[in-house]
C-alpha cells in the first residue's frame, strides 16, 4: 500500500514517545540505571536549628559507622562551596552558620542507601542558637531581605485612587506549593579518566548543574558531562535545585574513586529543597461606579526563605503579572523579597506568575462584593482593550488579546449565568450545603524574562540506514517536550517518527542550554530542531539533485520517501548514498527569540514574545458545618495556538488545572514554631488524587487558536498558564462562603482555602454579621 | 540469604516461598526488614516498581499480589515499600514487569494508559498500572466512584487523572483483543462462578507452596547481627511465641510497622506475623457480634460493617488506600491505639471490646478501657489482640461516624467523630459518643454525653451538649488542624448530628455515600 501521510505529524495526537515504556515499567529513570561495582550511596546530614552557629561537629561517629566509606563537610570542598546563582548565598555544606532546619552540613557515603541514612543520623553538632525569623511579618519588621524591594510604577496611583469614587485597602494571604514530583531528586556520578565526572542528574537545567558541578571541584565545564534521559515530574523544582544532590554526589565520587549515588528520601526532599513562595498582598484600590479601576497600589512580600535563588526573577514575575487580565492606567507594584530562615524558595510552575494573578483576581472579586455585581462583569469591564486600553505596567503593548473571544464563549458554553441563577436558588433554600462559582481569565507572559535565556540549540544525526537520533537542550519532565520536538522534525523531513530516536538531555551534545522552564521548551527547543532538520534537509535535497540528474526544487520530501522527480526514493536509500557520496549527515540548529528586550533598572520593556490566554468557570460545594467542599464542575477554554499536540496540550491544561487547585485548596504548607517543615511526606502534604477531580471536567481548546507571532508551526507555550486557571477554584469557594451572609459581606479566606481555613472564614463572616446586625438593631433602636 | 527456584514441596521452616512470573522464589536467610520493595529494586533489579514516598502515600510502589482464598484466587494491590519479603510467604507477586504478554504485546490496562494518554512523566505509572490491573482482575464494571475509590492511593502530580479515569474504563474494551488480557481475564472470585483453567492451574501452583507449621526465618541485620521472623500457623502457636518473645513486634498488615524501618529506621529484631494465622481471619456475625479477627484487613470486614453501620462502611472507606486496606488490619489499628486511628471513636461508641490472650488464657475487656495514656495499652507483657467483638446495635440505635480530613480520601483525620444513641419518647438514651484527634488517647466525650443522657433531642440539649464537648477535650495544635478548629468542628458535628437524626429535610453533607439514605435509626 503506498503511504499517502506520515506518522506522527505535527498537530496530530501522537502519544508521548515513552509511554510504551511508562507503563511497562521500562522507562529507566536514574535510581533505575545498572550500577557499577562498588557503587556507593550517600546520605546528607541535615542542621536541625533554623537560624545557629554551629560550635562544633563531630562527624567521627558517622565516620565509624558500619558500611561508611568517606565522610565530607565545607572545608572539604575543593573549588567553590555554593551552587548559587548570582548571588553566592547558597553553601553546599553549610560553614559555620545554618540558616534553616534541613539545610546540608555533611554528607557520608557509604556501601548502601540505608548504612548511610543511619550513619548520617549519628552526627554530634553543637548549635549557638540565633534568633530565626520564620515568616514575612517578622522579615518584614526587621527589614529582612534577600534582595532589594523593587518597584513599578505608571501614571500617578495615589491620585488616581484618592479621586476615585470607591476605595478599598485591605491585604490577604497564600501559602507557598510544594511541587511534589513523584521522582524525588537524585544524583548519578561516574568518576571518569583524568578526573572528569560525568552525572546523571534529575535537573531541568544540566547546562547548570554542569558548571555548578564543576566549580565545586575545581573543574571546569570542559571536564564535565550531565546526562539526564527523563524526570519523574519536575514542575520548576528540578530548576536549581539538583546542583546541590549533583555537587555532593561528585565531590564523594572525586574523592573515592568510586560511583556515589545521592536519593534523598521523600521527607529530606521536601525538607532541603525549595517550594513556591507563599506570599503576602496589600492592596489599595479606587474604582468607578462601574468597578472600573481608576488607580490600583499593590505590595507584594513573599517568603523567599534563606538565599536569593530564584526569588529574584520569581518576584518580578510577580510584578509582571499583578495586571493578568486587566488595564491600569494608574498603577503602583512594589515587590519586598523577604528573606527567612526557613528553606530557600524557588521556581514551581507559574513562577510568581500566580501569586501575582491571586492578588488582582481577589480585587477584583471585592469591587464585585462591595459593589454588588457580578464578579464576572467586574472583571470584563477591566479587560484590556483591542486598539486601546492595551499598555501593561511595564509598557508592553497587548497585541494578541484573545481573552475577548474566550470569556463570551466560555460564558456560553457553561451556562454561567443561568448557573449563578440556580445556585442563588439553591443557597436560599439550602442552609447546610451552599454553592459557590466563579470564572477567572489568564494571560501569562511567555519568554524568559531573563532575555539571554532565550536561546536553544539541537543536534540532529542521521544515520545512513535512514534513522535519526535527535538532541536539543531541553529536558523531559514528562510534559512531553521531547514527543513535541520528535514531531517537528518529522513533519520538517516528513518522515515517520518512528524514525527518530530522542536521546538523553546531554551537555556533551548541546553547550550552554537554558533551563527547561518558563513554559518556553517546545518554542525553543521546537525552533532549534526545526533549523537543524532544515539544513539536514537542504544537504540532502542538494545531494539528491545532483545524484538524480533533477533541479534541486523537483526534489519533495513526502510519504516518508523523497520524491525526486518521479521518482520515489525510500528515505534510507537517499541517506545511505548520501553517505557513500560523502554528505555530513549531523547538523546544529540554533534559534534566540525574537523581539524581546527588557531594563530591570525601569522594569520595562517587551519582556514577553506573546501571551497565552484562557478561562475557567468553577463551581463548588461546601458545607457549613465542617468547611469541607467537593469541586462539582470545572468549564475550560484555553489557547495553545494551533496545537502542535493536542492530547499532550489537553495533559498540560487538565494537570495544570488540578495542580493549581491543589495549591489553593488543600496543600498546606505547616511549619512548627521551631521553624520544622511538619507537612514532608505525602501523609501530612495532600495533593489532589482522582477523586478530587472535578466530577464534571470540560477541557477545550480555542478553535481560532493560531500565535500571532511566528513560533513553532504558531503554537502557544502550554506549560505553566493552566496552573492559573485554577484560581477560578479558590474564588468559588469564597463565592460559597459569601452566601453565608446572603453575599451581603465578603469572606476574609486565605490561601489554601482547606476546610479548616473555610470553616474559619464563616465563623469570621458570621461574628461581622451578627456585629453588623447588632449595630442596625441599635441604630433601629 | 540465598535463593533458588523450585517447584513445590513441602515449606521447610525457614525459607519463604512465593511465586514470580510463574517461577517459585525460595528464600533464606533474608533479612526480615527488607521490603518488597527493595528487594524487587536492589536484588532482583525488576526496577519498574518505584519508591516514592516509603510510606503507602503515594502508590508508585504498588504491587498485586494474589492469594488463596478457598478455591479461588483474590488479587489485590499493595504498597511494596511497606510490606516485607516474608509476608510474601504462599502468595504470587506480580509487578508492572509481569503484565506484557510473552509476545512482549502489552497488557489491556497497559495499553489503555497509552491510548488514552494517562502517563506524563511516568514515575507514578507502574503503580497506577498495577492498581488497575488489580481491578481488572477482580471488578467487571466498576462506575467512576468505584474507579476513584481504587485509585484513592496512587498519586499522579502530572495528568490531572482524567486520562488515567478513562483508560480505567477503557481497558475492559480492550479485554477481547487478544494481546495476553483476554484469556486471563477471569481469574477474580467476583467475576465468575467457576474458575477458569488459568485460574484453577494457579491455585494449585498456590497450593504447593502453602505451608502447615511454623515458618521461623533468620536473616541479618546492618551490623552483623541477626534477626528473626516468625509466622505461626495456630493461634495456640502464635500465644506460645508472643509469651516466650514478649519483646517481639508483633505484625499485621505492616501499614504502620514499615513505616518504623523505612522512615524511623528501627531494627525489628524480632517479628511475629499473624498472617498465617487462619483463626484470627475470621469474620463471623451471630445474633449479637461481628466477630472480626485480628488479622481480618479493613478490605474484608468493611463491607459487613457498613451494612450493619453505612456511616462505619463510608469511614473504612475513606480509612486509607485499598492497598493500605488490602493490608492492614481493624486489630491492628485498634491495638497499635494511635489517636488519630479511625477505627477506635465508632467502635468505642458503639461499644466494642476486645478478647485479649496469652497463653490459653483470654479476658474480654470493654475498647474504651483499652487505653490508658498516649500509646499506652492495657495489654500486658506477653499477651495479644485476638479479635474485636462489634455487638450489633437494637433496632432502635441511631448511629452516625464524621471523619473530618483535609482531602477526603486517603487522608488521616484531624477529627473523627462517632456518635451512638436511642431516642426514647424523643429521649436520649445509651449515649456514646467518642472522638479521635482530640486527646493523647481515642476518649469518649463523657461530660457531652451526660449532658445529653435522657434529655429531649432538641435546640437546647444541643447548645449543652456543644458546651460541654468543650470541657471534655484539650486538643493540641499540629499540621492537620489548629486548637480553634477542632473545637469548632468537634461542637458543629454534634449539630450535623442532630440534624441528621431529627428530621432535618435538607443535604447535610458534601460527599454522600451510596447507603447513608434512610440511614436512622433501622427499623
Amino acid at each position: 500500500m503506498t503511504k499517502t501521510t506520515i506518522n506522527g505529524r505535527v498537530g496530530t495526537p501522537q502519544p508521548h514517545e515513552s509511554a510504551h515504556l511508562h507503563v511497562s515499567g521500562e522507562a529507566q529513570y536514574i535510581d533505575d540505571l545498572p550500577e557499577p561495582i562498588g557503587t556507593l550511596h550517600a546520605a546528607i546530614g541535615m542542621s536541625e536549628r533554623a537560624h545557629a552557629r554551629i560550635r562544633s561537629i563531630d562527624l567521627d561517629p558517622v565516620r565509624s559507622a558500619p558500611g561508611v566509606v568517606d565522610v565530607i563537610a565545607a572545608g572539604d570542598v575543593p573549588g567553590a562551596n555554593d551552587i548559587g546563582g548570582p548571588v553566592k548565598d547558597d553553601p553546599i555544606f553549610a560553614d559555620g552558620l545554618v540558616q534553616y532546619v534541613g539545610q546540608s552540613v555533611f554528607a557520608v557515603a557509604a556501601i548502601s542507601v540505608e548504612h548511610a541514612r543511619r550513619a548520617a543520623r549519628l552526627a554530634v553538632i553543637e548549635y549557638q542558637d540565633l534568633e530565626p525569623i520564620l515568616d514575612i511579618d517578622t522579615a518584614l519588621e526587621k527589614q529582612s531581605f534577600v534582595l532589594p524591594t523593587m518597584t513599578m510604577v505608571r501614571g500617578d496611583a495615589k491620585k488616581a485612587i484618592q479621586r476615585s469614587p470607591h476605595r478599598l485597602r485591605d491585604r490577604f494571604r497564600f501559602g507557598g506549593q510544594e511541587q511534589f514530583y513523584l521522582e524525588g531528586h537524585i544524583a548519578f556520578a561516574l568518576p571518569k579518566e583524568d578526573g572528569d565526572m560525568l552525572v546523571h542528574s534529575s535537573s531541568q537545567h544540566p547546562s547548570e548543574v554542569q558548571h555548578v558541578v564543576a566549580h565545586a571541584l575545581g573543574k571546569t565545564a570542559k571536564d564535565v558531562v550531565v546526562e539526564c534521559r527523563r524526570m519523574g515530574g519536575g514542575f520548576g523544582g528540578k530548576e536549581t535545585q539538583p546542583a546541590l544532590f549533583a555537587s555532593i554526589a561528585a565531590l564523594l565520587a572525586s574523592r573515592t574513586g568510586r560511583a556515589v549515588k545521592v536519593r534523598p528520601d521523600r521527607d529530606t526532599d521536601m525538607v532541603m529543597t525549595g517550594k513556591r513562595h507563599g506570599y503576602r498582598v496589600d492592596y489599595d484600590v479606587g474604582f468607578d461606579e462601574d468597578g472600573q479601576i481608576k488607580g490600583i497600589e499593590f505590595v507584594f512580600a513573599s517568603r523567599c526563605g534563606m538565599s536569593a535563588d530564584l526569588s529574584g526573577p520569581v518576584n518580578d514575575r510577580t510584578m509582571f503579572h499583578a495586571d493578568n487580565a486587566y488595564y491600569f492606567e494608574n498603577v503602583a507594584i512594589t515587590s519586598h523579597r523577604c528573606k527567612t530562615n526557613t528553606v530557600s524558595n524557588t521556581a514551581f510552575r507559574g513562577f510568581g506568575g500566580p501569586q501575582g494573578m491571586m492578588a488582582i483576581e481577589w480585587v477584583m472579586d471585592e469591587i464585585a462584593r462591595f459593589l454588588k455585581a457580578d464578579p464576572l462583569d467586574i472583571r470584563t469591564r477591566n479587560f484590556y482593550g483591542i486598539g486601546d486600553r492595551d499598555i501593561t505596567p511595564y509598557r508592553m503593548k497587548v497585541e494578541d488579546n484573545r481573552l475577548m473571544d474566550i470569556v463570551p464563549e466560555l460564558e456560553k458554553t457553561s451556562d454561567y449565568r443561568n448557573r449563578r441563577r440556580e445556585i442563588d436558588e439553591f443557597n436560599a433554600s439550602s442552609e447546610l450545603l451552599k454553592k459557590g462559582i466563579a470564572l477567572t481569565p489568564v494571560k501569562f507572559g511567555i519568554s524568559f524574562t531573563a532575555t539571554h535565556y532565550n536561546q536553544a540549540g539541537a543536534l540532529i544525526l542521521i544515520y545512513s540506514d535512514g534513522t535519526l537520533q535527535l538532541n536539543h537542550g531541553g529536558t523531559e519532565m514528562g510534559q512531553g517536550l521531547f514527543t513535541k520536538v520528535a514531531q517537528v522534525v518529522a513533519e520538517e523531513l516528513q518522515i515517520d517518527i518512528g524514525r527518530i530516536r530522542c536521546t538523553p538531555s546531554d551537555t556533551a551534545r548541546v553547550p550552554n542550554a537554558s533551563a527547561t522552564a518558563a513554559s518556553s521548551g517546545s518554542d525553543l527547543n521546537g525552533m532549534a530542531a526545526q533549523a537543524a532538520a532544515r539544513t539536514l534537509k537542504e544537504r540532502l535535497a542538494k545531494f539528491a539533485a545532483a545524484e538524480y540528474g533533477v533541479a534541486p526544487e523537483q526534489v519533495e520530501f513526502r510519504d516518508d520517501h523523497v520524491h525526486v522527480g518521479d521518482e520515489k526514493v525510500p528515505f534510507a536509500e537517499l541517506t545511505n548514498r548520501a553517505w557513500l557520496g560523502r554528505v555530513s549527515l549531523s547538523a546544529t540548529g540554533f534559534y534566540k527569540t525574537p523581539k524581546i528586550h527588557y531594563d530591570r533598572s525601569t522594569l520595562t520593556g517587551r519582556p514577553f514574545y506573546y501571551f497565552a490566554y484562557g478561562a475557567a468557570v468553577s463551581e463548588v460545594v461546601i458545607d457549613v458545618l465542617t468547611g469541607e467542599y467537593k469541586v462539582a464542575r470545572v468549564d475550560i477554554l484555553h489557547d495553545v495556538g494551533e496545537s502542535l499536540n493536542p492530547a499532550i496540550d489537553m495533559g498540560q491544561i487538565e494537570g495544570g488545572f488540578i495542580q493549581g487547585m491543589g495549591w489553593l485548596t488543600t496543600e498546606e504548607l505547616w511549619w512548627n514554631a521551631k521553624g520544622e517543615l511538619q507537612t514532608h511526606a505525602p501523609s501530612t502534604y495532600k495533593i489532589p488524587v482522582a477523586s478530587d477531580m472535578p466530577e464534571v471536567f470540560n477541557v477545550q481548546l480555542l478553535r481560532s487558536g493560531r500565535n500571532n507571532e511566528p513560533t513553532i508551526h504558531r503554537s502557544k507555550a502550554v506549560g505553566e498558564p493552566p496552573l492559573m486557571l485554577a484560581i477560578s477554584v479558590f474564588h468559588a469557594i469564597k463565592d460559597a462562603v459569601a452566601s453565608v451572609g446572603r453575599q451581603r459581606l465578603s469572606p476574609r479566606l486565605s490561601g489554601p482555602a482547606t476546610p479548616e481555613e473555610v470553616l474559619m472564614a464563616i465563623e469570621d463572616l458570621n461574628r461581622r454579621l451578627a456585629a453588623e446586625n447588632g449595630r442596625t438593631s441599635q441604630g433601629v433602636a | 540469604m540465598t535463593a533458588t527456584k523450585q517447584s513445590g514441596s513441602a515449606a521447610p521452616s525457614d525459607e519463604i516461598r512465593f511465586i514470580l512470573d510463574g517461577e517459585v522464589i525460595s528464600l533464606r536467610g533474608i533479612d526480615p526488614n527488607t521490603t518488597v520493595l527493595n528487594y524487587l529494586r536492589e536484588t532482583l533489579r525488576r526496577t519498574g516498581t518505584k519508591e516514592g514516598c516509603a510510606e503507602g502515600d503515594c502508590g508508585a510502589c504498588t504491587v498485586v499480589v494474589g492469594e488463596l482464598d478457598g478455591d479461588r484466587v483474590r488479587f489485590r494491590a499493595i504498597n511494596s515499600c511497606i510490606q516485607f519479603v516474608p509476608t510474601l510467604d504462599g502468595k504470587q507477586l506480580f509487578t508492572v514487569e509481569s503484565l506484557r504478554a510473552p509476545d512482549g504485546s502489552l497488557h489491556p490496562v497497559q495499553e489503555a494508559m497509552v491510548e488514552c494518554h494517562g502517563s506524563q512523566c511516568g514515575f507514578c505509572t507502574p503503580g497506577f498500572v498495577m492498581s488497575l490491573f488489580a481491578m481488572y482482575k477482580s471488578e467487571p464494571e466498576p462506575d467512576r466512584a468505584r474507579i476513584n475509590d481504587i485509585l484513592a492511593g496512587n498519586l499522579c502530580r502530572c495528568t490531572g487523572y482524567r486520562p488515567i479515569l478513562d483508560a480505567a474504563e477503557r481497558m475492559y474494551r480492550l479485554a477481547s483483543n487478544g494481546n495476553g488480557g483476554g484469556a486471563d481475564r477471569p481469574y477474580a472470585a467476583s467475576d465468575a462462578a467457576q474458575p477458569s483453567a488459568a485460574e484453577r492451574a494457579m491455585t494449585e501452583r498456590l497450593r504447593a507452596i502453602q505451608r502447615t507449621g511454623r515458618l521461623a526465618l533468620t536473616g541479618p541485620d546492618l551490623s552483623g547481627g541477626q534477626r528473626t521472623y516468625y509466622a505461626p500457623t495456630t493461634v495456640a502457636d502464635l500465644a506460645d511465641l508472643v509469651e516466650t518473645h514478649p519483646d517481639a513486634h508483633i505484625l499485621a498488615g505492616g501499614t504502620d510497622i514499615g513505616l518504623w524501618v523505612t522512615k524511623s529506621h528501627m531494627d525489628l529484631d524480632a517479628i511475629i506475623y499473624l498472617g498465617n494465622v487462619e483463626e484470627l481471619k475470621v469474620l463471623e456475625v451471630d445474633d449479637s457480634h461481628i466477630e472480626i479477627g485480628a488479622a481480618v484487613t479493613i478490605t474484608d470486614a468493611h463491607e459487613l460493617i457498613g451494612e450493619h453501620f453505612p456511616d462505619m462502611g463510608e469511614m473504612y472507606r475513606r480509612f486509607a488506600s485499598p492497598p493500605i486496606r488490602n493490608a492492614a488490619t481493624i486489630g491492628g489499628n485498634v491495638a497499635n491505639g494511635s489517636p488519630i486511628g479511625d477505627s477506635m471513636p465508632g467502635l468505642i461508641a458503639l461499644g466494642a471490646s476486645l478478647v485479649l490472650r496469652r497463653g490459653a488464657k483470654t479476658r474480654e475487656l470493654p475498647l474504651d478501657e483499652f487505653y490508658l495514656a498516649y500509646q499506652k495499652t492495657a495489654l500486658e507483657a506477653g499477651e495479644f489482640l485476638e479479635r474485636v467483638r462489634l455487638p450489633l446495635a437494637p433496632a432502635d440505635r441511631h448511629f452516625r461516624t464524621y471523619k473530618i480530613t483535609k482531602r477526603f480520601d486517603q487522608d488521616i483525620s484531624a477529627v473523627c467523630g462517632a456518635y451512638s444513641f436511642r431516642l426514647e419518647e424523643n429521649r436520649l438514651r445509651d449515649v456514646r459518643i467518642c472522638y479521635g484527634g482530640m486527646a493523647a488517647i481515642p476518649q469518649r466525650a463523657s461530660q457531652c454525653e451526660t449532658a445529653l443522657e435522657g434529655k429531649p433531642w432538641n435546640d437546647s440539649t444541643l447548645a449543652a451538649g456543644m458546651e460541654a464537648l468543650d470541657r471534655d477535650y484539650a486538643p493540641i495544635e499540629d499540621m492537620r488542624a489548629s486548637v480553634e478548629y477542632r473545637r469548632l468542628v468537634t461542637r458543629n458535628l454534634l449539630r450535623k448530628l442532630f440534624l441528621e437524626t431529627s428530621g432535618w429535610p435538607g443535604e447535610t453533607r458534601v460527599l454522600e455515600h451510596p447507603n447513608r439514605q434512610g440511614q436512622g435509626a433501622r427499623t
